[in-house]
């Protein structure tokens, strides 16, 4: 499967991670270009649903980056919350047959840009090497549904 | 007046729903002044060509309850929806798959292994497992397709109304029939229920969540006036929509979901997801290297806790086949 290219969405909070992708372009890491970015205000904003809506609809993987805990957060508490959606929802996931580490969680600094580069590559090496994502062919997500 | 036409028919489902509409007591009574019953096949003699002769829109009303998981049901459920004029999906298997629904975590060769092989309480010496076709000398014997996935009634058919629980308690039923004997049904689409969550309804004392550990009604007596999710019970009633009067909660057990998503809740289960990750932490979780899983693996059956009666209509709504 070398010419498989994954598709992964990737929710950046505003405050900390969006900046640190911003630093990746700015200072000119390389990375691959398999990453979609929707930008939203915190990590914490990203609703469960978001991101099983993703996986429906054909992501490979699915990347959460919010700002470090214990005190980075613009809104307090907003990154906890996502790592306890991230981490329930990795049980589901394997409940689905969907392998937990499409979902992946990382704390991504403002000035961290080589950090963000170094993500994104490990996420598509280990993507790769899982394969597209099982939801591709399956009859999961029946049609006439919504 | 002519009597508005009533049919009843149940595909996937246990019986409750039936059992539901008797719940009426003497109220059915009144059912009966205004409408007739032209097909129950739990109550009534009557056979499925009976109701392949009625014309198209006979019925004025058909109350569907139960999922649909065999060719038969499937059948049935298109049936009933060129035979009657509204077509209602009673209760929770018709309206989001209900308890039949939570077999989407394994496929039809799963389900015959383990009910006519594996369990424990089978005695099955030459291994016999239902057929769709048999060969016999006398002829060719047939039974309906077990699918692998089981639906809801509205993604197999074009559905009218909805009255959710599991089953819908008594004021709704009334309440549906109600509006349809005087002619002032919703949109069409609507879900005869009220538009809050089961809290709403829900006599017990909250105080502000903020729980660190997820207990289950085994572990301990819960306080009888004090919200359970305060006491670390995971009680599906914020994501629920109400109109059951919190009749569990009422009976000191925890909201397991029957009523549904909340109105605008794009799901159920993760909405539910959603909530309890904002009220359950540690002091712990602002340190380095702290583990969230252990947190989280505390809860046993995230699919059984949050889609009990949901999966069919969730996102992604079955265990993936790998082809």
């Amino acid at each position: 499967m070398t010419d498989f290219e994954p598709k992964i969405v990737g929710f950046l909070c505003n405050w900390c991670s969006y900046a640190g992708a911003d630093l990746a372009g700015v200072s000119r890491f390389q990375y691959p270009p398999n990453l979609r970015v929707i930008r939203v205000m915190c990590s914490g904003r990203v609703h469960p649903a978001h991101i099983m809506e993703a996986f429906k609809n054909g992501a490979d993987g699915v990347l959460v980056a919010g700002c470090h805990p214990p005190n980075d957060c613009h809104y307090i508490s907003g990154n906890l919350k996502a790592q306890r959606r991230v981490a329930l929802l990795k049980m589901l996931m394997a409940q689905l047959g969907l392998d937990p580490e499409r979902l992946r969680l990382e704390w991504i600094s403002a000035a961290e840009g080589d950090k963000f580069a170094r993500v994104i590559r490990e996420m598509v090496s280990n993507l790769k090497e899982l394969g597209p994502s099982p939801l591709h062919d399956s009859e999961a997500v029946i049609a006439g549904d919504d | 007046m002519e009597k508005l036409k009533f049919g009843f028919y149940w595909a996937a489902s246990c019986g409750g729903c039936e059992i539901a509409v008797l719940d009426l007591d003497e109220k059915i009574l009144d059912v009966l002044e205004i409408a007739e019953v032209v097909f129950w096949p739990v109550a009534m003699d009557i056979k499925y060509k009976d109701v392949e002769a009625m014309p198209d829109g006979h019925m004025d009303v058909c109350f569907f309850n139960g999922a649909v998981r065999t060719e038969e049901q499937e059948y049935m459920a298109k049936l009933m929806r060129r035979k009657a004029k509204t077509l209602i999906a009673f209760g929770s298997c018709a309206h989001t798959g209900g308890i039949p629904g939570l077999a989407n975590v394994a496929d039809a060769k799963e389900i015959f292994e383990r009910a006519y092989l594996k369990s424990p309480s089978t005695v099955n010496p030459s291994n016999v497992v239902p057929e769709v076709k048999v060969e016999m000398k006398e002829g060719t014997l047939t039974l309906p397709e077990f699918y692998d996935t089981v639906k809801a009634l509205d993604q197999v058919v074009d559905v009218d109304y909805y009255v959710p629980g599991c089953p819908p308690p008594t004021g709704l039923i009334n309440e549906a029939i109600q509006a349809i004997a005087e002619g002032r049904l919703p949109p069409k689409g609507s879900v005869l229920a009220p538009l809050k969550s089961v809290c709403d309804e829900c006599p017990r004392v909250r105080e502000e969540k903020k729980i660190t550990e997820i207990r289950r009604i085994i572990d301990f007596e819960p306080d009888p006036e004090k919200c359970l999710l305060d006491q670390g019970i995971v009680c599906m009633g914020p994501a629920t929509r109400g109109g059951c009067e919190a009749r569990c909660l009422n009976a000191n057990m925890a909201c397991t979901g029957c009523g549904g998503p909340c109105p605008e809740a794009i799901e159920q289960g993760s909405a539910m997801i959603s909530a309890l990750s904002t009220v359950l932490g540690l002091a712990a979780e602002r340190e380095e290297g702290f583990d969230p899983d252990g947190l989280m693996q505390q809860l046993k059956d995230p699919i059984g806790t949050f889609y009990k009666y949901g999966l069919p209509k969730a996102i992604i709504n079955r265990r993936v086949i790998e082809k």
